[in-house]
Parts: structure tokens; C-alpha cells; sequence
């Protein structure tokens, strides 16, 4: 196999991508991306779906499903705004309509059975209250934000500081992108969109954490041996690391893929669709951000430290150049910004980090 | 070489051990789960049709949302679904102190029936008829009477004026309610909008009724009705009632019945009633008159209810849902199983493995959690599993990749085995662990849905752990002392080309 042959020289540092090195290009992208998100949201805004504005939806199914019969059961029941009537399949008709009273959402209900003929017992129906949507909305913020925080308190602790920080820059940027995606097609936001958004979370993170795991591995010893900088060793770990992200993103993927297929094929509209959308663009931007955003932004961080501008010095020396001159050759940028700053910081926090790290 | 072999040996035997001890857990549970006759999935609403609805409670004149209040109400909302007799309905509180909503769940197609079973305050009052006219809006009023002073006994013109306001043809008029204050007089309408009302402050309440029964009139030919029998002071109250309006003038000898601020009848007293029973009458089918007497025979609810959410799935929906999302599940586990095969060779085959035991366990869980603790499988909580298939698949990998990377290191397999596990259970616990955090906090800051698709994810995370740590590992163990595996054959995922390690020698 091809990649796997690709897997072992990436893995010895043959074939190599210079991420951390390349990472004003990709935060450049990010940032345009985050920009496009942003105005998408702010002019567009979000296309709720019913669950969050108050409204029902009927679905009837029936061997002559006509939209004429639909319309005509509306008009009866005296219904005439944000009403949308579709046809799905052969057999059947979706009626949505805005928030309806009980008499209003019994009358149209009776008058779609008389319509097409069939017991009001099997029209699907989804009506939901005008108040419930922000209930809703409430729940998923507050779900969204207690996240966030645990989270990043345990990765902190199970990882180290700056990797929980990294790692919740890149989920925000994930989340940030997928509901500016959604926002610019115009996709519907239901909660089954929302549980996609918040699993994202979970899974961009697992992305993160495999990348970071090896970060960590790489640069555990590095200020006692000299031989490469963090941003180098980071570099090195994300790209040891590649083949499995793609594997992992891979096959996470795959069956979303197959919810996705499904749920759009078979059923039309409906929780499977919502959902697995949600997850195939927030895998996608997920799989993206820990290999682009969360480990540049982890060498951006800690390449701040006092003890890593001294490493980064003596492996310059090692190599045989002065500091300033082999920084500005191979990482521009980092030292030029960092390395002003060097004599200002050096409180306990920013001592080198413990050589002998608990081994796993 | 002999100790070290037998040391080896020593060793040997703990992975095949662990399997085995696994192999016998999961036969035991599935003989217990046979014997509880827990044999299948307990499917939920959407996927096999039926109703659910939440209510949220609403504060009202009559009483304001407190804890117990909610209770009572959960309380009385399941004597109500339980006397419609439909197996496995289900009454709960979702949420927290006065902030909860109530759901209700009921499979069947048992339709409108149970929404309006559930969400009727069922507030009875029995009113002395003050005025009654035609329903319609321009029905003025108290018969021909238009000066304040020719005014029937007890009715004001604030009373009158809204009485004349009031169109009962129009059905938002109709809604009823927390109109009904039982001290005051009350303006309303009938049900059915051909009547309205200016009735007397309330003097019999639905809490004076001990028992309520639907009956056939067979002598009147009413057809069906409610009949209610009064408790001690009921019988008093309403003895006094007819008493007192019997030998008045049309309409004040008549009594309505008032159920949530709609007149439901209003009869004509004819002679005082002191046996403490009455009926109530209005061209009720038989459905009516039984969840009518049921809900008034569980007494009414202590709050007014908003739905919040009404979900009704027929049984062709629900069972196209199920076929599905178990497609949508199969296409996904076989698309990854070719994946693992293709790339992984010979390990892509303990992947098989894996996720046929974790899918076995997965299915032993929802079986014996359906039977315990009532979960019910829904279709969030598929595409949950379905996800997790992923997930699950992708702790192999973690496990595969640094396995290789050890192997590259120069490292033999079998020594690559415990270096390469160290490093990855590392991995694979930080990144489950997130996955858990995640679905706790999906669970309890969901309803609904949600909170299905988060169950499911959180216990599949348990699972891949379990299954990694207690299956694949040690087969991972075992299969790395055969020939096949440790030779690196082309076949086994170790050889020499697919790792791309330039000389052979390395891989021992």
C-alpha cells in the first residue's frame, strides 16, 4: 500500500510537511474562513427549523398525496402564514406551518385526514409550542458552555495547560466554521443538528488528543538532548502522526457518510439527515483543525517560553549557526516575536517543563 | 533459554486467559438476559410508531408552579394514560425542581385521544345559570331586557357588557382555560359555540366528586354519559343548589356544568337532588364519556399545562425509520470493515473481531438496560451507536499505528506489543474520556431525543474501552507469538513494505 509506505517515512522525519513552519498560511485560511462564517451569520443568520421557532409539521401518507389537497385543508382551517407543503417520495405530503393553536393544529389535522382519506391516527405529526424552542436553544447553550469548561479542566490536567487551550481554540474554530457552513447554504438547524455539533466536539477533540499525545512524547526530553526545537518536534510528531489522523478521520467518517446516504435517500428530512450533515462537516473541519490550527497554535504558545527560546538558541549553536540567523532560516517569525520578550517572563509558570515526565 | 521460555510461557498465558474470562462473562449474561426473557431491543416511539407529548406547566390563577405541584400533576397525568390501558406508557418528569416538563409517552396509534387526555386541567364546577343566549356576537345580552335596572338577579353590567362582546363562533373563544376563577361569576361559552353564558360564582367543585363512571342511557336516550357520584359535602353542596334554583324562572333553574371554563350541559332542575349523584349529558360517544368520567375520577390537574412538544409517529413511519437506520448502520460497519481489511491486513481482522464483540456486548446492554432500567432504543440513539462504530474502530487504529511505529523502531513485534499498548492506552483513555464528558453533558443538558443519542454514545464509549482493553489487547498479544503475524508476511499488516521500513532485518 501506498500510504502505509508513506506512513514509515513520515514517521522517521523522511517525507516531512513543514505545518508548524507553514502556520501563518493556514491561520491566514482559518481566519478567512472564520470571516466568511461570521458575515454568513451576521447577514443570513440561522435557518431554525420548527423545533426552535414553535410551529407543526404533518406528514400524510396516501396513494394520490396531491400538494392540492394539502393547500385546500390549510385554507379550510384558515391557515395561511409560513406555511410550506411538500411533496416527498411518491406517497407522501409534509405540511409545516408556524405555531398553531390546539383548535387550529386539530382542525388542520381533521381536514388533512378528510383530504386523503386516511385515519388522523396515521399522519405523522410534530407540533411544537411557541415557548419550548428557547427552552431548547437554553439547554443547548448551557450544554455547549459546561463542555467547553470541563473539558479544557481535564485536558489541562491529563495533558498539560497550553494543550488545553490549543485544543479548545481548534474546537471553537470547528464549531465557528460548521455553523458558518450551515448559515450559508442555508441548511436547517434542528436539534438533531445541534446533538451533530456538540458530538463534533467530542470527536474533534479525540483528533487533537491523538496529535498531542505525540507532541508530548516528542518533546518530552528535548531540553536536556538539543537536537530540535519544539516547533520542529511538534512538527515531527503531526507528521508521524498524519496517517493516523487520516485513518481515524477515515473511518469515523465512513459511517456518517452511510447516515448521511440513508437518512437523505430513504427518509428525506428527518433526525438522520440533521444529524449526520452536522457531523460530516464538523469531522471534516475537525480533522483539518488538529492537524493545522491545534498544533501551530501549541508551538506558537509554548515556543513563548523562556526555556524554549534558550533551546531553540542551543540547537542553533549545535547546528553550527548563530541563533538569530538559523531562526530567521527556518522558523520566521516565531523568534523575531518571541525573542524580544525573552528577559520579561520568568516566573515559575514558565520554568522548563519537567524533564522526566511520568512515563505511560 | 529454558527459564526464559518458561517464563515466556508464564506470560503466555494471561491474554488467552483474559479472552477467555471475557468469552464467559458475555455467555453468562446472555443466559441471564435469556432467562429474564429480556429478548428484544425495546424499541422507542419513532421507531414503532406512537404519540408523545411534553407539557410544561404554566402558572395560573388558580395556583402557582411549585414542586409538588408538578408532582401531583405527573401523578394524576398517569392514573389518566393508565385507564386508557395501552401497555408500556410511560409518565415522567424531565428537568429539575419547578423547571421540569412533563413527558409523556404512549405507543399505538392512540392519536389526538391522548393529547387531550393529558394536557385538560379537568377543572369541574357546577354554576347556576344566570343568562344564556346565542352564541353569536350580536346576541345581546339578557333577553330583551337592556336597562340596568331590569337586570337578572346577581348579573352586572360589566358582566353583561363582556357577555355581549363575547362571539363563541369563533373558536379561539373556546379554548378554555384559567378563565374559570370558581369565586367570581363567569362569562363563557358552550362547547360546541352554539350557547353562551353569565353564570353564578361555583357551588359544587370537581374535588367533591368521589366517583365518576360512563353509563348508557338506556331509558332516556341520551345516549352516552357521565355519572358522578358526590362525597359528603358534595352532596350537601349540590343538594343545596337545587334546592334553592329548582322553583326559579327559566334560565336560573338551570345548573351547568362547567369543565375548564366550557359549559359542557347545562340541565333544567326539575326537582331538588339529595342523593348526592348527578349525570352529565352532551352527545358523548362512548371514547368521550370514558376518558371524560377517567379524567374527572383522577381529579383535576393543579396546573394549566402549555405542549410543548407533540410528536405522533404512525407504525409505517416508525418501522421505515427502524429499517433505516439498522441499513444506515450496516452499510457504515461494513464500509469500515473493508477500510480495516484493506489497510490493515491481518490486523484489520482483529478489528473485525473487536467490533463484533463490541457489537455484541452493545446489543446484550440495550437488552438487559431495556429490561432494568427502561431504555428504549430511538432513532437518535441508533445513529449514536452508528457513530461510535467510528469511534470504537478508531481506538483500534490509535492501538495499530503505534504498534507500527514501534515496529519501524526496530523493535520485534512481540516486544512492540507491550511498548506500542503503553503509549496507545494513553491515547485511548485521554481521548474517550472526552467523548464520555460529552455525552454526560449531552445527557443532562437534553431532553428528549437528545438525550438518547447521548446514552447511547456514553455507553459505547464504556464499551470500546472495555473491548480494547479486554479483548483486543490480549488478541493483539496473541496473535503477535504466531508465525503469521510476527514473520510479517505480506498479509499480516507488519511487512516490511507496508511499514516502509527500507531493510527487512528490522521487523524480527
Amino acid at each position: 500500500m501506498a500510504l502505509s509506505g508513506i506512513g514509515g517515512r513520515l514517521y522517521r522525519g523522511e517525507t516531512s510537511v513543514d505545518f508548524i513552519g507553514q502556520r501563518r498560511r493556514f491561520y491566514a485560511f482559518s481566519l478567512l474562513l472564520i470571516i466568511i462564517s461570521a458575515a454568513a451569520l451576521g447577514i443570513q443568520g440561522l435557518k431554525l427549523g420548527i423545533e426552535f421557532k414553535g410551529g407543526a409539521a404533518f406528514t400524510v401518507t396516501s396513494p394520490n398525496a396531491t400538494i392540492d389537497g394539502a393547500d385546500q385543508a390549510l385554507q379550510n382551517a384558515g391557515i395561511t402564514s409560513e406555511a410550506i407543503v411538500q411533496k416527498i417520495g411518491t406517497d407522501k405530503v409534509r405540511v409545516q406551518t408556524g405555531a398553531l393553536s390546539n383548535v387550529q393544529s386539530d382542525t388542520l389535522k381533521a381536514n388533512l385526514a378528510k383530504a386523503y382519506n386516511v385515519q388522523s391516527g396515521n399522519i405523522d405529526t410534530l407540533a411544537i409550542g411557541p415557548s419550548w424552542g428557547k427552552e431548547i436553544t437554553k439547554k443547548a447553550l448551557y450544554g455547549l458552555i459546561g463542555f467547553i469548561i470541563v473539558v479544557m479542566l481535564y485536558l489541562a490536567m491529563a495533558m498539560e495547560p497550553k494543550m488545553a487551550i490549543a485544543a479548545i481554540i481548534a474546537v471553537v474554530h470547528d464549531v465557528f466554521i460548521t455553523v458558518g457552513i450551515y448559515a450559508l447554504v442555508g441548511f436547517d438547524v434542528t436539534p438533531a443538528t445541534v446533538i451533530g455539533f456538540l458530538t463534533i466536539l467530542g470527536y474533534s477533540l479525540y483528533d487533537t488528543v491523538v496529535v498531542f499525545d505525540k507532541v508530548r512524547e516528542n518533546t518530552r526530553s528535548i531540553t536536556s538532548t538539543a537536537k530540535q526545537t519544539y516547533s520542529q518536534a511538534a512538527n515531527l510528531a503531526v507528521n508521524q502522526t498524519l496517517v493516523r489522523s487520516f485513518n481515524t478521520s477515515l473511518i469515523a467518517l465512513l459511517p456518517v457518510a452511510s447516515i448521511l446516504f440513508v437518512g437523505a435517500g430513504l427518509l428525506g428530512a428527518g433526525t438522520l439527515k440533521d444529524l449526520s450533515l452536522a457531523l460530516f462537516i464538523g469531522l471534516a473541519t475537525g480533522t483539518y483543525s488538529s492537524i493545522f490550527v491545534a498544533t501551530p497554535i501549541l508551538a506558537t504558545l509554548r515556543e513563548r517560553e523562556p526555556a524554549m527560546v534558550a533551546l531553540r538558541k542551543r540547537v542553533a549553536v549545535r547546528n553550527g549557526g548563530t541563533p538569530e540567523k538559523f531562526a530567521s532560516e527556518v522558523i520566521p517569525g516565531v523568534v523575531t516575536s518571541t525573542h524580544s520578550k525573552e528577559d520579561r517572563v520568568r516566573g515559575p509558570r514558565n520554568q522548563p517543563k519537567r524533564k522526566h515526565t511520568k512515563k505511560h | 533459554m529454558s527459564a526464559n521460555i518458561s517464563k515466556a510461557t508464564q506470560k503466555q498465558s494471561r491474554p488467552a486467559r483474559t479472552i477467555a474470562i471475557l468469552a464467559l462473562v458475555l455467555i453468562g449474561f446472555s443466559i441471564f438476559a435469556g432467562l429474564a426473557s429480556a429478548t428484544k431491543v425495546k424499541l422507542g416511539l419513532d421507531l414503532r410508531g406512537g404519540t408523545s407529548v411534553t407539557l410544561t406547566p404554566r402558572g395560573t390563577a388558580g395556583g402557582k408552579v411549585t414542586s409538588a405541584a408538578i408532582d401531583q400533576a405527573v401523578s394524576i397525568i398517569r392514573q389518566r394514560v393508565n385507564s386508557l390501558g395501552v401497555a408500556e406508557s410511560e409518565v415522567s418528569a424531565q428537568g429539575s425542581g419547578t423547571n421540569r416538563q412533563i413527558v409523556i409517552s404512549v405507543p399505538g396509534d392512540t392519536g389526538d385521544r391522548i393529547v387531550n387526555l393529558v394536557g385538560q386541567t379537568a377543572e369541574l364546577r357546577f354554576r347556576q345559570v344566570l343568562a344564556s343566549g346565542a352564541g353569536n356576537a350580536k346576541s345581546t345580552s339578557t333577553g330583551a331586557a337592556k336597562s340596568a335596572a331590569s337586570f337578572p338577579a346577581g348579573v352586572t353590567a360589566a358582566l353583561d357588557s363582556q357577555f355581549a362582546a363575547l362571539d363563541c363562533t369563533n373558536a379561539k373563544n373556546r379554548q378554555g382555560g384559567n378563565v374559570d376563577v370558581p369565586t367570581s361569576a363567569l362569562v363563557t361559552c358552550s362547547r360546541d359555540g352554539g350557547t353562551k353564558y353569565i353564570l353564578a360564582p361555583a357551588e359544587v367543585l370537581g374535588s367533591q366528586v368521589s366517583k365518576a363512571a360512563a353509563v348508557l342511557d338506556q331509558q332516556g336516550g341520551s345516549g352516552w354519559m357521565v355519572s358522578l357520584t358526590f362525597n359528603g359535602d358534595g352532596t350537601k353542596a349540590f343538594g343545596a343548589m337545587t334546592t334553592r334554583i329548582t322553583g326559579l324562572a327559566a334560565p336560573a333553574n338551570q345548573a351547568a356544568i362547567v369543565l375548564d371554563g366550557l359549559v359542557v350541559s347545562s340541565p333544567r332542575i326539575i326537582e331538588a337532588i339529595n342523593s348526592g349523584s348527578a349525570q352529565i349529558t352532551g352527545n358523548f360517544t362512548q371514547t368521550d364519556a370514558t376518558d371524560l368520567s377517567n379524567v374527572l375520577k383522577y381529579g383535576a390537574l393543579p396546573l394549566a399545562f402549555d405542549r410543548g412538544e407533540v410528536q405522533q409517529v404512525s407504525p409505517t413511519l416508525g418501522s421505515d425509520q427502524l429499517r433505516a437506520g439498522l441499513l444506515a448502520g450496516g452499510i457504515g460497519l461494513g464500509l469500515v470493515l473493508l477500510y480495516s481489511l484493506l489497510y490493515y491486513r491481518g490486523l484489520g481482522l482483529v478489528s473485525v473481531g473487536s467490533l463484533a464483540v463490541a457489537g455484541g456486548i452493545t446489543y446484550l446492554s440495550f437488552l438487559l438496560l431495556g429490561k432494568y432500567i427502561g431504555f428504549t432504543l430511538t432513532l437518535a440513539g441508533i445513529a449514536g451507536a452508528i457513530v461510535s462504530i467510528g469511534i470504537t474502530a478508531d481506538s483500534f487504529i490509535v492501538y495499530f499505528e503505534r504498534l507500527r511505529d514501534e515496529v519501524r523502531e526496530g523493535r520485534s513485534l512481540k516486544t512492540a506489543v507491550e511498548t506500542g499498548w503503553q503509549r496507545a492506552r494513553h491515547t485511548v483513555l485521554v481521548a474517550d474520556f472526552v467523548s464520555l464528558i460529552a455525552s454526560i453533558l449531552l445527557y443532562f443538558f437534553a431532553v428528549g431525543g437528545v438525550r438518547g443519542f447521548a446514552f447511547t454514545l456514553g455507553l459505547t464509549t464504556f464499551v470500546d474501552l472495555f473491548v480494547v482493553f479486554f479483548f483486543t489487547k490480549p488478541l493483539v498479544t496473541l496473535l503477535a507469538r504466531t508465525s503469521f503475524y510476527s514473520r510479517g508476511g505480506n498479509l499480516s499488516g507488519f511487512s516490511a513494505k507496508s511499514l516502509g521500513v527500507v531493510t527487512g532485518k528490522d521487523v524480527a
